[in-house]
């Protein structure tokens, strides 16, 4: 059978891979650059009987898909920046009553409107931290078609597993850039359905109970289990409970059962790395740039590699401190001011050895922007 | 089935103060649904943050209680999500009006199959007494030491506005009339709304000396009328009861599925 | 039609708040608070069962029976 081949927008892509991934529900607000994937869906969602609605704000956007969730659907909205920010009090809400749903965030310029159509890498930090409280949360990225397709099947598998918020950082680059995607097959990649729980009617259902493999499964909204769901601490019925030792359990298990899973989560690809002496780790749009350079240099007897992280949240410390170890210099190629590089610095046991190759001025970085500054690090001019 | 088949009885006495009115807006709401004779797996209730929000946590339904302001926006997404279910949502003033003013005004925009209720009291029960969008100008409030200056809300005028398709208004004096209300809101298809004047003795009453409960209730019997009577005629500043909007027109999730229609056939 | 009278009128002792709400609007005053500041009844034979002390008190503590007519 040959394999349909599209071409087409990163946004797009990240619509194939939702659909591939089953969604069925898609909350929205129009906002630059990420609009595309609700004009997207607002066709592609009813033709198989799914739902789109386009909300009166982003946080209604956020609020309308937990509340599809828990009919038993997957659900999905997509924003940018200033979207981003509305949505925080309500993926917090999702992270403290366990709710699956994915919120693609193609990132624009910022802090406020900053410029809508030029590429930043500026959200980072707000993906992990921009809700108040305790809590973890898992944030994937990719920079090119094929892996905006897989990466979002991931996220929604996630989503799922741990029955969390999956945030999928993407870029204006990457959002707006069109390129082929080879459509995978029904079957290809593995999709992870919503686990429903097995307590049959009539028997005392526990919302909050993990399984021996810590999965928490669900029961729909409509069906034979009435439960509460709230943002206040909660029991494991999910009833409101100020007694310390609920309190101390739930919150330690919002952060663990994602920390204590690290290693599944982990996604990231290794280009060039063959005793890298250099090594640029970078994602999203800004690995393209990385990417192409190091292919260049390799052409030319330099060994420089790439590691490019397509999981940024829980931050894979290990991976890269294991990656870096043995190299004389590692890059982070990034379009922010060093949300990712400070990471890598507490990762490795030499951060006096790492260095920000990064760009905030709503252009893309360049392969030559980070030679100018590898040239430097290397002792080389310039 | 007994009211109390519909209530989550281990959690009684439930943490309102003596005397407040959101517990006889529970208990009206329950006769409702009870006269109706709803699956109680068939309603999910979805309310913000606040007094009147607690509601959630003491009915036996699928209860989602979730931010301040945003119960519409969540049951927006569990109604369209699956139209099957009876939504309801109570609402307190603030909570329904203020950060949760634009979902209400969308909500009823579209014409979604939900039943607001709003539970208002005038006040911020919940953070100790400041004012709402309902205070009203003249009114006392921790917030307000020199009276309030902020005009408030009607409430009837802006459901109807926004085009919701059953707007009533009753107190928790007039417990039958509120339960009728009721019944005939959760039966209406289409985004319906019942306000019910709810005291808060505790802030409101206090600090604008309204005296107790009994006291407050009084006023509420004193201070309003039925549109239509004799007594509203006669003092047009006594507040309305009654039915003020009962039309039918498409509804959101209905229409959405010719939408579905239209997409398959394409 | 023979008036509705009173077989028992139910009230949770636990859930009431004393609030005051069914005494001072009970038609017959079949109600009072006691040393404890909870609602009896000390009236019932006055009761005509309107029952509007039950849909009025916000602590959902009384139920009003009737008796069965004959
Ligand atoms: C985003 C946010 N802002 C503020 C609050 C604090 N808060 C909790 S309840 C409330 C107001 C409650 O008043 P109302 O909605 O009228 O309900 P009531 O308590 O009077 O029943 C406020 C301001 C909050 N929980 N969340
Ligand atoms: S503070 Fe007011 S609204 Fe809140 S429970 Fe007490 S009386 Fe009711
Ligand atoms: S109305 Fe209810 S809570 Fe208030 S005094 Fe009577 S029984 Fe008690
Ligand atoms: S049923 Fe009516 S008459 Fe009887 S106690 Fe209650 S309020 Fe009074």
């Amino acid at each position: 059978m040959t394999k349909q081949i599209m071409f087409l927008q990163g946004n797009e892509a990240c619509v194939e891979g939702a659909l591939y991934a089953g969604v069925e529900f898609f909350a929205g607000y129009p906002i630059t650059p990420s609009t595309e994937i609700a004009e997207q869906l607002s066709g592609r969602l009813p033709e198989r009987g799914g739902k789109f609605i386009q909300m009166e704000d982003e946080i209604a956007s956020m609020c309308a898909i937990i509340g599809a969730s828990l009919t038993g659907k997957k659900v999905m909205t997509a924003t940018s920046g200033p979207g981003f920010s509305l949505k925080q009090e309500a993926i917090g809400y999702a992270c403290m009553a366990e709710i699956p749903c994915v919120i693609a965030n193609v990132q624009r310029g910022g802090p406020s409107t900053g410029n809508p159509t030029h590429v930043s890498q500026g959200d980072i930090n707000q993906a992990r931290w921009g809700t108040h409280g305790d809590h973890n949360i898992i944030a994937l990225t990719a920079s090119n078609h094929q892996d905006v397709f897989s990466i979002t099947v991931d996220a929604f598998n996630m989503a799922e597993t741990y029955r969390t918020p999956v945030i999928l950082l993407l870029d204006e680059a990457v959002g707006h850039l069109r390129e082929k995607l080879i459509l995978p097959e029904k079957g290809e990649l593995p999709i992870v359905d919503r686990l429903r729980t097995s307590v049959p009617k009539g028997v005392d259902y526990h919302p909050y109970l993990p399984r021996e493999d810590g999965r928490l499964p669900m029961s729909d909204f409509g069906g034979d289990h009435r439960y509460n769901v709230t943002g206040l601490f909660h029991d494991m019925w999910g009833f409101p409970s100020n007694n310390p030792k609920v309190v101390n359990e739930l919150l330690r298990h919002l952060v663990d059962k994602i920390d204590n899973n690290i290693r599944a989560i982990t996604r990231y690809k290794e280009h060039y790395m063959e005793g890298a002496e250099y090594i640029l780790l970078s994602y999203g749009s800004s690995a393209r740039s990385a990417i192409h350079l190091a292919q260049n240099r390799r052409a030319k007897g330099e060994k420089i590699g790439v590691l490019e992280l397509q999981s940024i949240w829980p931050f894979p410390s290990e991976l890269v401190r294991e990656k870096c170890a043995g190299a004389k210099a590692v890059l982070v190629v990034e379009m922010n001011m060093g949300q990712v590089m400070a990471q890598v610095k507490m990762a490795v046991d030499e951060p006096g050895k790492i260095f920000l190759a990064n760009r905030i001025d709503g252009k893309l970085i360049t392969p030559s922007d980070i030679k100018q500054l590898l040239r430097v690090i290397q002792g080389r001019g310039v | 089935m007994a009211v109390t088949d519909y209530l989550r009885e281990r959690f009684f006495p439930h943490m309102w103060c003596p005397g407040c009115g959101h517990g006889t807006v529970l208990n009206s709401l329950l006769r409702a649904i009870e006269e109706l004779g709803l699956n109680k797996n068939n309603i999910v209730m979805t309310s913000g943050i606040g007094c009147s929000a607690r509601i959630s946590g003491y009915v036996d339904f699928h209860s989602l209680h979730t931010i301040h302001g945003r119960a519409l926006a969540f049951a927006t997404g569990v109604k369209l999500s699956k139209p099957g279910l009876k939504l309801l949502v109570p609402m307190g003033d603030g909570d329904a009006l203020a950060i949760g003013g634009n979902h209400f005004i969308h909500a009823a925009r579209r014409n979604i199959d939900i039943t607001a209720i709003i539970m208002n009291n005038r006040i911020y029960g919940m953070t100790g007494g400041q004012f709402s969008p309902l205070s009203g100008p003249g009114k006392k409030a921790t917030t307000a030491p020199y009276l309030t200056i902020d005009r408030e809300f009607d409430i009837v005028e802006l459901a109807k506005a926004a085009g919701a398709t059953f707007v009533a208004r009753s107190t928790t004096y007039h417990a039958k009339e509120s339960i009728e209300f009721l019944k005939k809101a959760i039966d209406h298809k289409g985004f319906s709304v019942v306000e019910i004047l709810s005291q808060c003795p505790t802030h409101y009453g206090r600090k604008n000396k309204e005296g107790d409960a009994p006291q407050m209730l009084e006023n509420y019997r004193n201070n309003t009328a039925k549109i239509g009577s004799k007594a509203l005629a006669d003092d047009p500043s006594l507040i309305a009861r009654g039915i003020f909007v009962d039309v039918e027109r498409p509804e959101y999730c209905q229409e959405y599925d010719q939408i579905i229609e239209r997409a398959m056939k394409e | 039609m023979a008036k509705a009278r009173l077989k028992e009128q139910k009230i949770i002792r636990d859930w009431c708040k004393g609030c005051g709400i069914c005494i001072a609007f009970c038609p017959k005053k079949v109600l009072e608070l006691d040393a404890e500041d909870k609602a009896v009844t000390v009236r019932p034979e006055d009761c005509i069962c309107c029952r509007l002390c039950e849909l009025r008190c916000p602590d959902l503590a009384i139920e009003v029976f009737k008796q069965e007519e004959e």
